[in-house]
């Protein structure tokens, strides 16, 4: 099955951390993608720009309406994402907890939806 | 149509049913990959019997009716596939890979009543819908009496347990026993959902009477089950714990079901052999070095029933597990069962002051344990006014009626104390 991984963090908790602190964390995120991708679970990941690049649109009477920010406000914001393949929840809970956020933040973990 | 089947194949089939029924479902939801079409099977598997062991009974039940039952699924699966449902035909393929069900006659169908299990505690379904779905699948209850035992309509168990199928399905909640490294943590929810579901039978949480005895004898059951089939400190601990719960039933409230608190009831009615059951696992728990918080608990109550009266109970000891517990599962709860042992131990005024601090902190203030506590211990200095206020505050807290009756006659015998309303 395939399952989406995404990531929320505080966006606060990254921007007090170190330049040390940061540097750790990416290495251990590109750890984290090197291993995936060799035991061929990986199938894609992105981090995301900080939500206050996000832009939201809705069309509404054939009017496309836009507002800056994003869909939701909340404590955690949605920081990247990774799409892998696992056999089971169980599985794809394993890979989850292993991402560095998940320590910090939160990963909710969503299957894909297959239409055939 | 002939004429129905004989009563005496009838019983049989009746304690085939109650015997057999949940492992062969255990079972066919491993086959069928499906919660509602292994019910379905397992249905259709009875009714099948009743016409085919008129004959007589196979030599071994339980495989005939999981093989009878994966071929009426396979039925089922053909006629669905023929209007070309596409999830069918996967289904049958799921279904027809074992080519002879009882061939997985090994470790593989021991452990289908344990896959079960986990999969209905999982803990990405919802702590309510791990309850009702353990007692629906493993249990064998119906909707109707999960929804009595806990006191909501029949739809609202109807609708949990709907979700929680259709999420094991949408979300791929494997149906196994999980993995050494993760079985410690995941051995956690189930524990707590059969000590809840034990909880509720024994002092259920509201309604007319004090204890549910079918819960609590469905969890006991459970626990066994687990016991037998995983051997682990925390669930022999709390199999101990419910065995020696259980074993005080009879004394615990009166012929006309009023509350008997534990230092004045008839020892005499505890019952013995649960009690002998019960310490063996204790010790057995205790002597692994990874007893945790019931294996504890399950000390607790052991020391209990090995006084031959109240007045002999070895407090010192009480209190002392009650630290080890309290360092290993802290909570507000149990520092207040701390305090009223240590009441026992070194009198009342020792005991008030504890509670009276935990209540300080806010935490219990809604608990009403903590205010009977409290006003058991203020009676007992004589304090007869502060302790009617507390008993009020007890009262005003709780929902259960025999409860309020014995709060009521403590008021009342307190004098003059009138009984509160609300």
């Amino acid at each position: 099955m395939k399952y989406l991984c995404l990531i929320y963090d505080e966006e606060r908790t990254l921007a007090a951390m170190s330049k040390a602190e940061v540097g750790q964390f990416l290495g251990e995120y590109a750890n984290f993608t090197k291993e995936i991708k060799a035991k061929g679970h990986w199938l894609a990941g992105n981090a995301l720009k900080p939500v206050a690049s996000a832009t939201t649109v809705r069309v509404r009477g054939g009017k496309v309406a836009t507002t800056d920010g994003p869909f939701a406000e909340t404590k955690e914001q949605l920081g990247g994402f990774y799409l892998v393949e696992a056999r089971d929840l169980n599985e794809a809970i394993q890979i989850a907890a292993r991402i560095p956020s998940a320590r910090i933040g939160s990963i909710e973990v969503r299957p894909i939806q297959e239409f055939n | 149509m002939s004429s129905g089947p004989p009563q005496p194949l009838r019983d049989t089939i009746e304690a085939v049913y109650r015997a057999e029924s949940r492992r062969v479902l255990a079972t066919l939801i491993r086959l069928l990959g499906d919660f509602d079409l292994a019910e379905e099977a397992l249905h259709e598997a009875f009714v099948a019997a009743l016409d085919a062991w008129r004959a007589g009974l196979p030599g071994n039940p339980r495989a005939w009716l999981v093989s009878t039952g994966r071929f009426k699924a396979i039925d089922v699966l053909r006629r669905r596939a023929r209007f070309d449902d596409s999830v069918a035909r996967i289904g049958l393929e799921v279904a027809s890979e074992h080519p002879d069900p009882a061939a997985g006659a090994d470790a593989s169908l021991a452990d289908d009543p344990l896959r079960l299990i986990f999969t209905c505690c999982h803990p990405a379904l919802p702590p309510d819908a791990q309850v009702a779905l353990t007692l629906r699948e493993v249990c064998g209850l119906t909707t109707e009496e999960i929804a009595r035992a806990f006191l909501v309509g029949p739809p609202t168990i109807a609708q949990r347990i709907v979700r929680a199928k259709s999420k094991i399905r949408e979300a791929g909640i494997p149906y196994e026993v999980p993995g050494a490294a993760e079985l410690h943590e995941r051995l956690a929810p189930v524990l707590r959902v059969v000590y809840l579901v034990f909880n509720e039978g024994y002092a259920a949480s509201s309604g007319r009477d004090l204890t549910r005895a079918d819960l609590s004898d469905e969890a006991i059951r459970l626990g066994r089950l687990l016991c037998d089939l995983l051997p682990d400190a925390e669930g022999q601990g709390l199999l101990a714990l419910m065995l020696l719960t259980e074993s005080r039933r009879r004394a615990r409230t009166t012929a006309a079901g009023e509350i008997v608190l534990l230092g004045e009831q008839d020892r005499g009615l505890w019952d013995v052999a649960l009690i002998a059951e019960g310490v063996a696992l204790v010790e057995r728990a205790l002597a692994s070095g990874r007893a945790g918080s019931y294996a504890l608990q399950a000390a607790i109550a052991a020391v209990h029933a090995e006084a031959p009266d109240a007045a002999s109970t070895d407090w010192t000891q009480i209190v002392a597990l009650y630290d080890v517990l309290l360092r290993c599962a802290p909570s507000p709860v149990v520092e207040l069962n701390r305090a009223a042992a240590l009441a026992m131990r070194d009198g009342p005024a020792a005991g008030l002051a504890l509670i009276d601090a935990i209540l300080a902190r806010g935490e219990l203030a809604d608990y009403g344990p903590a205010h009977s506590a409290r006003a058991e211990l203020l009676r007992r200095l004589q304090r007869d006014a502060e302790a009617a206020v507390a008993y009020r505050q007890a009262l005003g807290l709780s929902r259960l009626e025999p409860e309020r009756r014995f709060l009521t006659g403590r008021l009342q015998a307190l004098g003059g104390a009138s009984p509160a309303t609300d």
